[in-house]
């Protein structure tokens, strides 16, 4: 077990790296240039050279990384370009509107998404099912900000059961996490709709039935720990998407998360930014597999981790 | 980009007496209460040497003083922390008397030494202000750097002396820029980098709260040099918001004003309403919008080509692209520039000219060619109209969509043929004719990376330009705007643009705000002057 964990992280450190050298060789040959924003339309070509000397951004390619590096592993993400604030400190302040968004926005996909696919597998074929299977299909594929929108709309500007918008409260988290939840839980039915119906060929299945067990029994105890493995890893896929910012939902509903911060940053080429929030994404998509691969032994026994 | 505006004349004097005359706030006026401004964007910094941007412009103008101002509501010129001026009779030496007694918000008074000060910082590379280049006619500004300028002199604690190396025209609008602000040593050096987010100023609000990503709360600042304003005790500024949800907050009565307008999938329905109407204050906008045609790639290097797309496109079809929300231009000022020239036809719609003309040229059959645009709306849509009067010639012109960092780079390397200027258009710094010209039709701009996407370059143009400016006389003021229309006509002449229309100003607010219409269409603080604007109740 340990072994394995060394062995992991020592792979997700490789990943990052990766992750940061290519990012940060993305932008550095991108065609937009960071100093000019900084220097503004009037600036002389002369102090955007001087400013260009200031950020050490007339360095070559290897040079800059290898700064950039050097201050990463010192916890140092620098300062935002147009902002001059520390990005660190940018991150850190969106971060707990994110993660609490996360949170609520996965549970919503998952009570939603498992409900409806558990139903659909155990009326597979009916009309039942095809209903379930047409909305996620729906749901997965309907815009972002239409649907937001229309929920804001409806029960917060109409009804007036939830704030329009914001952040701080139970309330102004229900919106915007049962948007992503809805828009999220197509995935989610579908792969347990299938896993389920996988699980409940198998000769276990039979068994328990033969043994005379409850039909709920049979499902909640026997079927779906079996069935949910595929998905605890989609779970963790999951969490590195909304780490990396929802730029939409967070839009509408005005939710102060990290893809707001990001999107303003790649507008405006502000680079230690967005390599910031590519990082913090990153590193979110690789401890959320590892977790998944961690909890997955202890729902399925049959599972080794070596 | 930046965005600030105006409507009226310049102002000039010689001494403090022939200045406008200052402004009585609204007798009916309520002091007290607190309003709620929205914003999609996040607020960068409240630095006055950094900030640059639609949200903050505004913000900084009520955080902080200049030695100049505006009288609210306009574009004319009245004296802020300076309480008279003078200039000398050639015009380059600039003597401020500073008003006694103003406090910075952390208590300590504000004198001569702090004027020098924040000029040697905006002017020192290593601030990396986007301003610093308004201050190039201060002597000593090539040299600007750890020693300071040497133009900037303290005479007395309550007297500065600024020394220029060229006559400037537009010095006393430059001092007026936020760029300009007064800031206190002592706070800058405290915060260092972070002076943005913890700004400390002279105006008539102090920011009281921060919450990065989520709100900002501005708090009277109860010594405030001007007697009586401001009204409001504060301003609720809420960043990340969307504008469409914005303007339902407003209908819900939670928002007054949305800093981002009125969306324009709403335009339509909000107009048609006349309660809402009612609440829309419309006003001018010192901003052009223009197609740049690059003069050093064929056949734009052609003027009878250049001509003939100026005369190709549909401009009233364009404005109706976003709700009729602008005037189509004839020239690049807008007509409430001084400066502007009266009567001047530019070119008219004529796709039939337009094809005789592009047929001299020898391209009977037209050519392909590639337009840039932002990739915000509604900018691609007003791309897709140009594309189709262009076709109408036989031109066909590919749009490259992007982001608007890479449509400047694009612009600035001279790379690209034609640009839609759209959502990084030029609107004026300060409501002077010369702002429109230097870095986007001048020699200067068409350098590698410059904002002068034509590349365009007149010498003759540019030495009438450079003369236009060191007219600094009042005397000379009307002979000063007949020259700069000049230079205008004379760039329209050899057709670099296509100025295509100048956007009006439309701001919604809520039914308990007051004050006159003028202060919620203010040239310089947009979307409101928060320092003269109240509520009823």
């Amino acid at each position: 077990m340990a072994a394995y964990l060394l062995r992991r992280l020592i792979q997700s450190a490789l990943i990052l790296l990766g992750v940061s050298f290519i990012t940060f060789f993305l932008l550095y040959v991108l065609p937009a240039d960071p100093v000019r924003q900084i220097a503004g339309r009037s600036a002389t070509a002369e102090t955007v050279e001087n400013i260009r000397q200031q950020l050490g951004l007339d360095k070559p390619f290897i040079v800059q990384y290898a700064r950039y590096l050097g201050g990463l592993v010192q916890g140092d993400m620098g300062r935002s370009y147009l902002q001059k604030t520390e990005v660190a400190e940018l991150i850190w302040s969106r971060l707990p509107a994110t993660l609490l968004l996360m949170f609520g926005a996965i549970l919503c996909e998952l009570v939603l998404g498992l409900t409806m696919g558990i139903i659909a597998a155990l009326w597979r074929g009916r009309a039942v099912d095809q209903v379930l299977m047409v909305t996620s299909f729906v749901t997965v594929s309907a815009p972002q900000f239409v649907v937001s929108l229309l929920l804001l709309y409806v029960f917060a500007v109409k009804l007036g059961w939830f704030p329009i918008g914001g952040y701080g409260t139970f309330a102004h988290l229900v919106l915007p996490a049962v948007t992503l939840g809805i828009l999220g839980s197509g995935w989610y039915s579908r792969m347990m709709r299938s896993s389920m119906i996988d699980v409940l060929r198998a000769d276990y299945i039979r068994t328990a039935r033969a043994k005379g067990l409850g039909r709920a029994r049979i499902v909640l105890r026997h079927a779906l720990p079996n069935a949910i493995l595929p998905v605890i890893a989609m779970i963790g896929i999951d969490i590195g998407i909304f780490m990396g910012g929802i730029v939409v939902v967070e839009s509408v509903f005005g939710w102060p998360g990290i893809g707001q911060l990001a999107w303003q940053a790649i507008q405006r080429v502000d680079i230690p930014i967005i390599m910031g929030v590519t990082l913090v994404s990153a590193f979110a998509i690789v401890l959320g597999n590892l977790l998944a691969d961690l909890v997955a032994p202890w729902i399925d026994p049959r599972i080794k981790l070596r | 980009m930046k965005k600030l505006l105006a409507s009226t004349a310049v102002m000039l004097a010689l001494s403090l007496p022939a200045l406008a005359q200052d402004y009585t706030p609204d007798p009916a006026a309520k002091a007290g209460g607190s309003i709620t401004i929205t914003y999609k964007d996040d607020v960068a910094t409240l630095d006055p040497a950094i900030g640059y941007d639609w949200q903050n412009w505004s913000m900084i103008k009520s955080l902080f003083d200049g030695l100049m101002d505006y009288v609210p509501g306009t574009t004319e010129l009245r004296p802020g922390l300076a309480e008279s001026y003078e200039i000398s009779p050639d015009g380059l030496t600039y003597t401020f008397k500073l008003r006694a007694g103003v406090k910075f918000h952390n208590g300590r008074e504000m004198t001569a030494e702090d004027v020098k000060y924040s000029l040697d910082r905006v002017t020192n590379p290593a601030t990396q202000s986007p301003g610093a280049g308004f201050f190039g006619a201060i002597a000593g500004f090539d040299a600007a750097g750890e020693g300071g300028l040497s133009g900037v002199e303290v005479v007395d604690p309550l007297t500065v002396k600024i020394t220029l190396s060229r006559p400037d025209a537009t010095f006393l609008h430059v001092m007026a820029l936020n760029f300009a602000s007064v800031v206190p040593k002592e706070a800058v050096d405290e915060a260092g980098a972070d002076f943005g987010k913890k700004p400390v100023g002279t105006g008539a609000f102090k920011l009281a709260e921060w919450t990065l990503g989520q709100r900002l709360v501005f708090e009277k600042n109860a010594d405030y040099w001007r007697a009586g304003v401001p009204f409001l005790d504060s301003v609720v500024f809420e960043v990340g918001q969307e504008p469409v949800v914005a303007l339902l907050r407003l209908q819900n009565g939670e928002v007054d004003v949305p800093g981002d307008g009125i969306p324009p999938a709403k335009f339509t329905e909000v107009m048609g309403d006349p309660a809402q109407a009612a609440r829309v204050v419309q006003g001018g906008q010192l901003h052009t919008g223009y197609i740049t045609l690059n003069v050093g790639i064929a056949p734009f290097d052609k003027l009878e080509v250049r001509k003939a797309v100026n005369m190709a496109i549909n401009k009233e079809r364009i404005t109706q692209i976003i709700n009729g929300r602008a005037v189509p231009a004839t020239q690049p000022l807008p007509p409430s520039m001084p400066g502007y020239t009266e009567g001047y036809a530019g070119y008219a719609y004529d796709p039939e000219g337009a094809k005789a003309l592009l047929a001299e040229a020898g391209l009977a059959d037209g050519f392909e060619t590639d337009l840039y645009v932002m990739n915000t709306d509604p900018n691609p849509r007003i791309a897709q109209a140009i594309q189709q009067d262009l076709a109408a010639i036989g031109i066909t012109a590919n749009i490259q969509n992007l982001a608007q960092a890479n449509v400047i780079e694009a612009g600035g390397a001279g790379t690209a043929p034609m640009i839609w200027s759209g959502g990084m258009g030029w609107i004026a710094d300060f409501p002077d004719p010369s702002n429109f010209y230097g870095p986007i039709l001048g020699c200067a701009g068409a350098a590698e990376g410059g904002w002068n996407w034509s590349k365009f370059c007149d010498e003759a143009l540019d030495a009438k330009a450079i003369e236009a400016d060191s007219m600094f006389d009042p005397a000379q003021a009307a002979d000063r705007l007949k020259l700069w229309s000049d230079v205008y006509v004379g760039v329209m002449e050899q057709a670099p643009w296509i100025p295509v229309f100048n956007e009006e100003r439309y701001t919604m607010k809520s039914e308990r705000m007051g004050g006159e219409d003028a202060l919620y269409v203010d040239p310089v603080s947009i979307p409101v002057n928060y320092d003269y604007v109240w509520v009823k109740q």
